[in-house]
């Protein structure tokens, strides 16, 4: 049990980094509470997993410090840390059996035998494992496989923190739901920290109490499923919870009004636009955007029409941007023209591609 | 779809089927044929039935006591050659380093002895481990131990098993460093996340995955050590006395020292058969376990 606190914390595997690109992980300050289910969700090539190996151990940071409930540890080795992690690829001991398995990591520290039967037996009751205990790990399907590595990691009862890496990837896709409900009940049962990394936002939203988004090498935004899509902190996010993302359009600034191509908005009252110096976007929802067949808003020429059951996905060019709004499923749409109206409280101004508040 | 049945289509096999029996069930049917008669010369035979293989099979007579006791140092041999070349070839591969020009330098030397022909490794063997000129020979004469291969048995083992070690144990490392290779690193993580230790690593990660590599590694050289003909009769010639005497040694000496035809031709047919029950072995043993694998 912990929690877990990440001080200035920046990797990099190069020895003297000198571009941005350098770094894998770019300086960071964060604390993730004991109990609390984080995602962290990000692209490919974002950092996600090198961060998750630092917090195991299995990677050391180049800069910076980790502190589990204010001790520090980033030189500690992972066998010190009480971390467990479940990789993409289930990893499990082929030649022993499912209770070897989950016995492994308790007979290596040293646990006295009642001890650890009882623990195994609990993991397993815990897991559903008990009809398959007895059988040799070598032969399962990669969803009990997953499901015996979860337990190795929790079957220890000092585990700090169990760290997953894309454990769903090789799961059927109508068994995926399944084990996440099952993890989120091994989560509720407990009380253990569980960081959980995707790059699948649904998997992150309906995993997670609180969503860490990570984008090249930084984390741009955290907080709960909620506020990433009400307030996108950084355009990434915004691009990337939702379907489709955020419309994120260039724009000129000026008090509290915005000129995007020939139209101009107003922002809420409390932006300043001029403040920062940079270039600013405009974001909005398709959510947010009403489709109209005339009247006051954004003419705009239809592109395309998905048509994905309860709601419609009118693609559409506004003076050269491409913008997509979202309409309702018994909703006519012209074929050609459009005017698209925005909810001025719903529209987000972005400096250098940071949220302007 | 309808499939035409056309008889002639068998003629279309014709080609494959006169080529092997060309050369290979003619030949075989040959020594099938020497292997139940007998001859005074002048190209004269006679019937003998059976009478060969009673011989050959029967432990108190002479030519069954010298088939046992041939079979036997071939049996030896092999265990002897497997005990050796497998768990230094495993201790190689673990020991290799994991990139870069150490291991192309590494791959390099270990693939050299593997490409050198039979006879050649022989003639090294025979010239090294001599007692008068041979590096290896001298040296050991020269601390005091006396080695000479041609008048002392175990020093003449020593010879033919240091050679074999020498020549395929590379072969092992090689298989079992690409088996290495292929483990995927979240084993590594995994295993010290879960506080393993390196022994702990080896023998329930590393041990359990390289077990396929392995068995084809032993099933190679097993066969290829039974089989073994050319290093030890240019070497040894399979003295002092019969002592590195093995089968396929005593099978030549037979055939062509003394020209029995007969017994030779019984001897070829049961070493033939002894072979292939083991090829069958080995290949039951590896299917049977992949189906269990996969019946999980």
């Amino acid at each position: 049990m912990a929690q877990i606190k990440l001080e200035n914390l920046a990797h990099s595997y190069f020895v003297n980094p000198q571009h941005p690109w350098q770094w894998a992980l770019k300086p960071m300050n964060m604390t993730w509470k004991q109990g609390g289910a984080y995602a962290l969700l990000g692209p490919s090539g974002c950092g996600k997993t090198t961060l998750l190996n630092v917090i195991s151990g299995l990677v050391t940071p180049s800069h910076g410090k980790i502190l589990f409930d204010g001790r520090d540890v980033s030189r500690v080795p992972t066998e010190a840390r009480n971390i467990a992690q479940v990789f993409q690829f289930p990893v499990v001991y082929d030649t022993m059996t499912v209770a070897e398995n989950l016995a492994f990591p308790l007979q290596n520290s040293g646990v006295s035998k009642d001890m650890v039967d009882f623990r195994v037996r609990e993991v397993a009751h815990m897991l559903g494992l008990e009809p398959i205990i007895g059988r040799r790990a070598r032969g399962l399907t990669a969803d009990l496989k997953q499901k015996v590595s979860l337990g190795r990691g929790l079957v220890r009862s000092d585990v700090g923190a169990v760290l997953f890496d894309e454990p769903l990837t090789v799961i059927d896709p109508h068994l995926k739901w399944q084990l996440r409900a099952q993890i989120r009940r091994v989560h509720a049962e407990t009380d253990v920290t569980m960081i959980y990394v995707t790059h699948d936002q649904t998997e992150a939203l309906t995993f997670a109490d609180h969503v860490v988004v990570m984008y090249q090498g930084e984390v741009v935004q955290v907080g709960t499923p909620q506020e990433l899509f009400d307030k996108p902190a950084h355009t990434f996010v915004g691009y990337f919870i939702g379907s489709p993302g955020m419309n994120v359009l260039p724009a000129e600034v000026d008090g509290n009004r915005a000129r995007v191509g020939s139209h101009v908005l107003e922002l809420s009252a409390g932006v300043n636009g001029t403040a920062g110096t940079g270039r600013y976007e405009i974001g909005i929802r398709p959510e947010h955007l009403k489709v109209a067949r005339d009247g006051k808003g954004w003419p705009a020429a239809v592109r395309r029409v998905d048509d994905i059951g309860r709601i419609k996905i009118v693609h559409c060019d506004l003076e050269g941007m491409s913008v997509s709004a979202i309409a309702g499923e018994d909703d006519e749409i012209p074929s050609d023209h459009v005017v698209l109206v925005p909810e001025s409280n719903r529209i987000h101004l972005y400096c250098n591609s940071c949220r302007v508040e | 779809m309808q499939k035409p049945v056309d008889n002639r289509a068998w003629f279309l096999v014709a080609p494959v089927f006169l080529l092997v029996a060309f050369n290979a069930l003619l030949p075989l049917m040959t020594v099938v044929n020497y292997s139940v008669q007998d001859t005074f010369g002048n190209n004269q035979f006679f019937w003998n039935g059976v009478q060969w293989y009673a011989e050959l099979l029967n432990p108190d007579s002479e030519f069954g006591g010298r088939f046992y006791a041939a079979l036997g140092r071939s049996f030896a041999y092999s265990g002897v050659i497997l005990a050796l070349e497998v768990p230094i070839g495993l201790m190689v591969a673990l020991s290799m380093p994991k990139r870069g020009a150490k291991l192309a330098a590494c791959l390099v030397l270990m693939a050299l002895p593997l490409l050198l022909p039979w006879n050649v490794v022989g003639i090294i063997w025979q010239l090294y481990a001599r007692d008068n000129i041979g590096l290896f020979g001298w040296t050991v004469n020269a601390i005091g131990i006396p080695f000479n291969y041609t008048n002392n048995a175990v020093a003449s083992w020593i010879v033919v098993v240091l050679m074999d070690v020498w020549h395929w144990t590379s072969l092992i490392a090689l298989l079992c460093y690409a088996g290495l290779k292929s483990i995927p690193d979240a084993y590594y993580q995994a295993a010290r996340i879960d506080g393993a230790s390196r022994w702990l690593v080896f023998r329930r990660i590393e041990l359990p995955k390289l077990q396929r590599v392995l068995t084809i590694g032993i099933l190679l050289r097993f066969m290829d050590s039974f089989m073994i003909y050319t290093e030890p009769f240019v070497v040894t010639g399979g003295g002092p006395g019969n002592y590195t005497t093995f089968l396929s040694i005593d099978l030549v000496k037979i055939a062509l020292g003394q020209f029995d035809l007969g017994k030779a031709g019984a001897m070829s047919i049961v070493y033939t058969l002894i072979t292939l029950s083991l090829c069958w072995l080995f290949y039951t043993a590896i299917t049977t376990r992949d189906s269990r694998e996969i019946a999980g």
